[in-house]
Order: C-alpha cells, then structure tokens, then sequence
C-alpha cells in the first residue's frame, strides 16, 4: 500500500515537496512537447499499456452523481476510452499532412494547475507509483476564428521509469455535457 | 399553403443547382422549422433506452426538446418538454426513471403518460375553471416503433410511418437487424452530442451517398483506423464489399443511401483480424444471416439518410445520427451507436471501441467531415457567395428506376440522391400535400415503394 494524501498534512516533508515538485516539472514538460506539437516526443511519455479516457458527462438526479454523472472507462461510449495503440493512430493521422481538421494544425495552449498528489507508492522516499490530480485549461485556436476553451479535471496514474516517469492512466473530466466544440481533435 | 421565398428558383434539381441561400438563410431555417420538422417523421430514440415502466429519455425533434418516456402501463409517448402552465421544461435530466414529471417553476405534475396530475392550490386558484384533463403535456400525434426504433411526427395527417419510409426500409434493415439476419435485436450502447458550427443539411446530405468526398478522409485510409488496422491494414473500414456492386439509391420520399449488392455466392472476408474471437462471431453471423435470408442477404449497407435528418452507418461503425437543427448555422448532433444486444461481450467491446475512434468529435473519420461542413458554411455565408449556387451535376440522368434493387439506382457516385432530396425538401417548404411529399406523382417509385 502506498501513501494515501487526499486530505493535505498540515506539514510535509522535504521529501514530500521534492517529489511534487518532480512530478509537476514532468506534467509541465509534458505539456510543452504538446503545445510544441512534438507529439511523437509526447508519445513517449505514454506507457505501453495506457489507458486514457474522457466520460461523457450526464444530467442526472440529485443522488446519482456517483453512480450515473459519468459514462465509464470499460462499458459503452465516451469521448475517449482508448489505448497507446489509438494515440498513435491519432498522431500518426496529424503527420499525414491531409488530416484536415488539424490541418492546418490548430494552435494549443495546456494550462495544468491544482497539482496535488494524491498516492504515492511504495512511500515518498521511493516513489515509483504516483497519482497525481490537477486542473486543465486547454485553449485552442484554429486556422483565424475557430476557437475552444476545454477545462476540467485530470488525474494521471505515473510510473517511475528510470530519471523520469510514464503515464500509465489518464482520466480526464470535462466541465461539459453537449461538447460545445465541433472537435477534439486535439490531445488533453 | 404557399411560401415568400422563391423556393423554385433557389432549388432547380433539373439542371443541378441548389442556391446556398437554403444552407444559410435564416428565412430558409425558419421555414424548416415551421413547415418540414412539423410534418416529416423524425427519430426520437431506441426502446433499449426505455425499456421498463416510467423510463424516460429526454430528445429532441427539430429545435425543441421531448421526452421519450414509457407510462406506468408500457406504453410509449413522446411528450413536448415544456409546462403547460408557463413553459419550464418538466425535465431537465437526460434520462432516469420517475413516475412523475414535476414543473420546477409552479409545481404542476404529470404522470409518465403525460396526464396534468398535481397543481399546487387547485381547489383555491382553479376549481371549476381549469379541467386538468385539458391540460395534459402536448403529445405527438403520430408515433410508431420499427424493430426498437421510436419516430414521431407532429402532424395528424402524417402517413404511416412504414408508407413514409417506402422502399428505403429495405436498407433500414440492414441497420436494425441483428448481424446475423434475425429482425431487429439492437440496443443503444451510448449517445454522443456535440454542437457543430454547420448547417445540419450539409451533414444530412454527407450520408445520402456522397461517397464522392472520399479524398477528405485520406488521413485514415492512409494510417489504418479499421476494425483490423492493429493487424496494419490500411484503410477505416474492413474491406467486406470486394466484388460487390455499388448503389447509390434514392426514393421518393426523399430517403437515399449507398448500399452494395453482393454477388450471389460471395464468401465471407476476414473482418476484425486482430480478434479471432470476433472475427469468428462475424463470420458465423455472415453465414447464418445467407441461410435465413437467402438472395435477400446480398444487400448489405454503406450510409444512408432518412428524410430529413435521421443518417445511418450500416456495419463499420453502426448506429443511426440525429443531424438538429440548432440554427441556420449551427446542427446539433446526435449519435445513437448500435450493437447486437445479443452479441457476446467481447464483440460489444471491440465495436464499441471502434465506433469511438471513428465516429463524433473525438473519430478521427468524421472530425475531417466537420472541418468541411464548418468551412462550407461559413465560406457560403457571404453577400457575393450567396449569388452563386452549389453543383449538384454529378451523374445527371444516370440511374435505372427498380433496376438491380427497388428505387432509383445509379451504379456510379452520383447527386441523384440529393437531387432527389431536394425536390422533396423543396415540397416541404411549399407546403405540398402528403401525396405530393411522399412522390405519388412518380409512378415507377411508387411501385418500388410498394
């Protein structure tokens, strides 16, 4: 079992704010390779067995939030339920050069704040596993009027892999319910 | 009924010229509104949705929100969400179960079947004035359920449903029917809704067989987003229709759709490489589906658009798509994607995956249909492009009526089949009787709808 930080301790450790500052620098790099459209530097960052999904959010009764609000990773439709393999896919059609609703590419800023972290495995003096949570706000503006603001939650599941880390899950909660943008053809 | 606009100037299907004013034009939007999405049958959802007593499924029929809702007692209605008291929409979840629809606003109540229940004070504020049984949420006038599917239509005098659809069920089928040839069978495994800065013709018309814009999905084709694209196929789709002959159908109702003809013994081609389990289950559902259908199985579908806004996918992927009207310039779209409610749960997975990667906003297929209904909108927009009509010349003539399959059939990628949904949407807007709307004056496609 890991450390488990959902309620912040009123005091950390040294150990505890070097590691949350590691793991920002990596959630900040790993943006900047994305808003740099290095996307294939960005790929790897993605581990093998991936998962990375977007529920589609759902009006529903006070007292079902927890059981209905999203649509879940595993079952039926969402606006991503997918694996490295499709991530690929979807960088490999933005070099095609003829992927037109990203042709010409769309120009995108990811804002990441809130950064916490929420477990980490085996301990904070060996971190291999972390779950870290934070906010997005992704701008993106294409060819001269077209533009999307998505914001919304993110919690990525990291795994130590030598001097950096892996993403190996990335769940990303989107603030909206009819997607007020004609795309996402972008990557969160 | 007459229109102000000039309807047969801006649509002259017999030289193939259709003005852009009816893709932009605010006049033209609310002559839609007004006299086609009060009168055509329209697709409301699936059973699968609401399959036990008080399930409800918030939809929409042109600009306005329903409910698709089963009563107490099974029964299906699609009810206009809105009070009758002040307008408040009565429901504001997407779907759930009640037995009451309560009005935010004052409180009034309705039952599942739609009957004004609860008002708050009634015996003070109303007794002997308002007669509750009056005062029932508005109703469709016309319904009816084919193979799970539930349509409605606004207008009393609306045909039935099945005369409206015509020949063009034939295709229908091959979307409703299980993979294996039994009749209907399909669920609803997720809706998508996104709003889209397009006029929503651009993406009826898309599915009518515009199989001719093919090139603005080289990016998939090239990389391989297909049901065996982890086996390094090329292409979005599995190659299922080789030998096939094509055809571009259209009826007089206005349907049309890009379906394949089959040879009569042609074999079943690998489908869904990277999963031997499914592809398995394809190729005993390809089999079953010959041995109970026999020369009816050769038919199998591409896309399709059922008039006005109701598109289909056939196969890869499957599910039917909801094209709203939002405003001149922006469609509201629905997705319904369908399975086999039957199909074991690892078929289900792999659909479902597919379906996600190639269709809506986040399907690498359709985002590159997006970016050309936007653009075409809004490069149509303009006072000089305005005076400049679009080309729909494209095979003109080249059809055969009932000849290989019942409607009119072109072998070729042709405009045909938006011609043809243009003279009907064209009646439409002229406020044309139903015989008129349904193409009676058309004697061959009469007997094909037959």
């Amino acid at each position: 079992m890991g450390q488990t930080m959902e309620r912040p301790a009123a005091r950390r450790g040294l150990a505890w704010y070097e590691l949350k500052q590691e793991i920002e620098e990596f959630l900040y790099h790993e943006a900047d390779l994305l808003d740099q459209r290095q996307f294939k530097e960005w790929l790897d960052l993605l581990a093998e067995d991936l998962v990375y999904f977007m529920p589609i959010r759902r009006n529903v009764k006070f007292g079902q939030h927890a059981d209905k609000e999203n649509t879940r990773q595993g079952e039926g439709i969402s606006w991503f339920d997918e694996d490295k393999w499709t991530l690929g896919k979807r960088v490999e059609q933005i070099l095609t050069g003829v992927h037109y609703a990203e042709e010409p590419l769309s120009r995108v800023t990811h804002m990441v704040s809130n950064v916490r972290l929420l477990e980490v495995a085996p301990s904070v003096d060996d971190p291999r596993e972390v779950t870290v949570g934070c906010r997005f706000l992704v701008y993106q503006n294409r060819v001269e009027y077209e533009t999307a603001t998505f914001v919304g939650r993110r919690t990525d599941w990291l795994r130590r892999a030598g001097d950096s880390w892996l993403i190996a899950r990335r769940e990303l909660i989107l603030e909206q319910n009819v997607l007020l943008a004609k795309n996402l053809s972008i990557f969160f | 009924m007459t229109s102000p606009l000039p309807i047969d100037q801006m649509i002259d299907v017999e030289r193939g010229m259709i003005s852009r004013e009816i893709f932009v034009s605010p006049d033209f939007y609310r002559e839609e509104l007004e006299k086609l999405f009060t009168r055509a049958w329209l697709f409301v959802g699936h059973e699968s949705q609401i399959p036990m007593p008080g399930d409800f499924f918030v939809s929409r029929m042109g600009e306005e929100s329903v409910i698709l809702c089963r009563d107490s007692r099974g029964a299906v209605h699609v009810f206009l969400n809105s009070c009758r008291h002040r307008g408040m929409k009565v429901c504001r979840y997407e779907q759930g179960n009640t037995s009451l629809f309560v009005c935010p606003y004052h409180s009034w109540s309705y039952t599942t079947d739609g009957k004004l229940q609860g008002v708050p004070l009634y015996r003070v504020m109303y007794e002997g004035t308002l007669n509750r049984a009056e005062w029932s949420l508005i109703e469709v006038p016309k319904l009816h359920i084919y193979k799970g599917t539930v349509w409605a239509s606004w207008d009393p005098d609306a045909p039935n449903f099945m005369t409206y659809l015509g020949g063009a069920v034939d295709h229908l089928d091959q979307v409703l029917d299980c993979r294996d040839g039994r009749p209907g069978g399909s669920e609803v495994i997720g809706v998508h809704k996104w709003l889209l800065p397009s006029n929503w013709k651009f993406a009826a018309e898309n599915f009518l067989g515009d199989t001719y814009h093919n090139p603005s999905h080289r990016s998939v084709d090239i990389i391989g987003i297909g049901p065996s694209g982890q086996r390094g196929q090329s292409g979005r789709r599995d190659n299922e229709y080789t030998n096939g002959q094509h055809v571009w159908v259209g009826f007089p109702q206005g349907h049309g759709m890009h379906s394949v003809l089959m040879p009569e013994q042609s074999k079943y081609s690998s489908s869904y490489a990277h999963y031997p389990i499914v592809d398995e289950y394809f190729r005993h559902c390809f089999e079953e589906r010959r041995r109970r259908l026999g020369g009816k199985a050769r038919l199998l579908p591409f896309t399709g658009n059922l008039f006005p806004n109701t598109a289909y996918h056939g196969r890869q992927p499957r599910g039917l798509c909801v094209w709203h009207p939002h405003s001149p310039t922006e469609t509201e779209a629905w997705r319904f994607f369908l399975v086999d409610a039957d199909a074991p749960a690892e078929v289900k997975d792999v659909l479902r995956h597919f379906y996600m990667r190639y269709s809506g906003p986040a399907g690498m297929t359709e985002q590159d249909d997006m970016e050309n209904w936007l653009y075409a909108t809004k490069a149509s927009t303009g006072t000089i492009a305005r005076r400049y009509p679009f080309n729909y010349q494209a095979s003109m003539g080249e059809y055969k009526t009932n000849d290989p399959v019942p409607g009119d059939v072109s072998l070729q990628i042709t405009d045909q089949t938006p011609r043809n949904y243009y003279r009907v949407y064209a009646r439409y807007l002229k406020g044309d009787n139903w015989d008129s709307l349904l193409g009676r004056d058309r004697p061959h496609a009469q007997q094909a709808a037959e």
